[in-house]
């Protein structure tokens, strides 16, 4: 424990670094799958492909797209925008697939009664159609960002990790102390992170917490 | 650096001996096949019991939770600091790393065979056993082979971090590579090891596919939707 207090800086700048390399490409996987996913289930000869590419895409190991990502943009391959876009890559090719199917559960009947009190596109899809697919978009994106927080260490090898470093430094100095606490710190950042969702998960979908016959035909 | 890692491919140099391309791709694959055999032959009783007594659902749920959570390399270099450097220990942690999908999918497939099926079995006089092997099992199936498919690529995965742990196989080249700076060399590790896990996923594929008894799927009869696709399996 001594050892904790005296690195305590390193280890806050290391958790800065790692919730950054996590939860960018979080957001940012988001706000690309959203409008794919949008157009997928507008044109769902879409689907199929896009879900289908994100299985291959998911498949590829995280330490070969950290690598193979620079040659393909030209970014120095210690830079951590690899990572975030090697991350946001993973993020979108898991959260398609639940986009497309939380888009598809809304009703029918509901889009018609959206239409018909005079909604337009825009104001139906962002006021009736994602919220009611919420609770499948959050599902994927739980995974998401629990499977990112895993993740990130693997880039402590190319040396941009997060706690990932902890991992190096104890091995490299044959001290298992570090490592015991970035093991621990992981799993409690990945733990802290999914309850962050649920709560947030709750907090736009109020109408799960009643009981409503909504809720029933969705699920 | 493109063209480095062209040379790299070129020279064949680097397909011969103990350090060349077929001997390190023949290395990954039997460090991943016995791996993954030894978490299938620990992971799949387990999955089972759980999933036909339909007893200690919440173990099978969490690990799955945990083990996506699980740092790999803190994994890995825990495990070596523990027990020594050697291909022994990196075995433990790629075992360990492939049980938790395997059990869950198992469990999760088992467990949903529909009661009214089990109950049609029971009814027709198959013994416990029976429903297990004849009902339960070709049901869970498609899930079974999506679970060996997550821990395969976990494993393959994993298997090139340990490269920095001392290891054989396509991750030495990246880790070598990066220890002198030669990218073209770290580029041929990584390009190999994502084409094995784009062949191996294209496996489990098939593999489901034809694995899967024609009854269930409809695959020898037409216009019947074949809609079993897994999940995504892999990202780590």
């Amino acid at each position: 424990m001594s050892w904790v207090g005296d690195n305590s800086a390193l280890i806050w700048e290391q958790l800065r670094e790692h919730l950054y390399l996590a939860l960018i490409p979080m957001v940012l996987g988001l706000l690309i799958s959203l409008p794919l996913g949008y157009v997928a289930t507008r044109f769902s000869w879409l689907a199929n492909p896009l879900v289908a590419l994100g299985g291959v895409l998911y498949s590829l190991p995280s330490i070969a797209l950290f690598i193979v990502l620079p040659a393909i943009l030209g970014t120095q391959i210690l830079s951590p925008v690899n990572i975030i876009v090697a991350l946001t890559i993973y993020a979108v090719s898991l959260l398609i697939r639940n986009v497309i199917d939380g888009l598809r559960s809304v009703p029918e009947e509901v889009l018609q009664a959206a239409v018909s009190v005079g909604y337009g596109t825009l104001r139906r899809v962002l006021t009736v159609d994602l919220p009611i697919a919420i609770p499948v978009i959050f599902t994927g994106l739980r995974v998401v960002t629990v499977a990112n927080i895993s993740m990130v260490s693997v880039g402590a090898i190319i040396g941009i990790g997060g706690f990932g470093e902890l991992f190096t430094t104890g091995f490299q100095q044959d001290f298992l102390t570090p490592i015991v606490v970035g093991v621990v710190l992981s799993l409690a950042l990945a733990l802290v992170c999914d309850i962050a969702l649920v709560g947030l998960q709750r907090l736009l979908t109020p109408w799960a917490r009643v009981i409503s016959p909504l809720k029933e035909a969705t699920t | 650096m493109i063209q480095g890692f062209f040379d790299f491919l070129g020279d064949p140099v680097n397909w011969r001996g103990a350090e060349g391309i077929p001997t390190r791709l023949v290395e990954h694959l039997a460090f991943t096949f016995v791996s993954l055999l030894i978490a299938a032959v620990i992971a799949f009783p387990i999955g089972l019991l759980i999933g036909h007594t339909r007893r200690g659902a919440f173990i099978a749920i969490n690990t799955v939770n945990a083990w996506r959570a699980l740092p790999t390399l803190g994994l890995l270099t825990l495990i070596v600091l523990l027990i020594g450097i050697g291909q022994v220990p990196v075995i433990i942690a790629l075992v360990v790393l492939g049980i938790p999908p395997i059990l869950a999918s198992t469990y999760a497939g088992v467990s949903g065979v529909d009661r009214n099926t089990i109950d049609a079995a029971r009814g027709m006089g198959m013994t416990g056993r029976e429903i297990l092997t004849k009902v339960e099992i070709p049901i869970a199936l498609p899930l079974i082979i999506s679970g060996l498919r997550s821990a395969t690529l976990q494993i393959v995965s994993t298997a090139t971090v340990a490269a920095y742990v001392a290891l054989g196989g396509l991750g030495r080249y990246v880790i070598d590579g990066l220890g002198v700076r030669d990218f073209p060399q770290m580029l041929v590790g990584a390009v190999l090891v994502a084409l094995l896990a784009i062949v191996l996923d294209l496996a489990f594929a098939l593999l489901g596919r034809y694995a899967v008894s024609a009854g269930l799927t409809g695959r020898l009869r037409k216009n019947v939707n074949t809609s079993t696709a897994p999940a995504p399996a892999g990202a780590n």
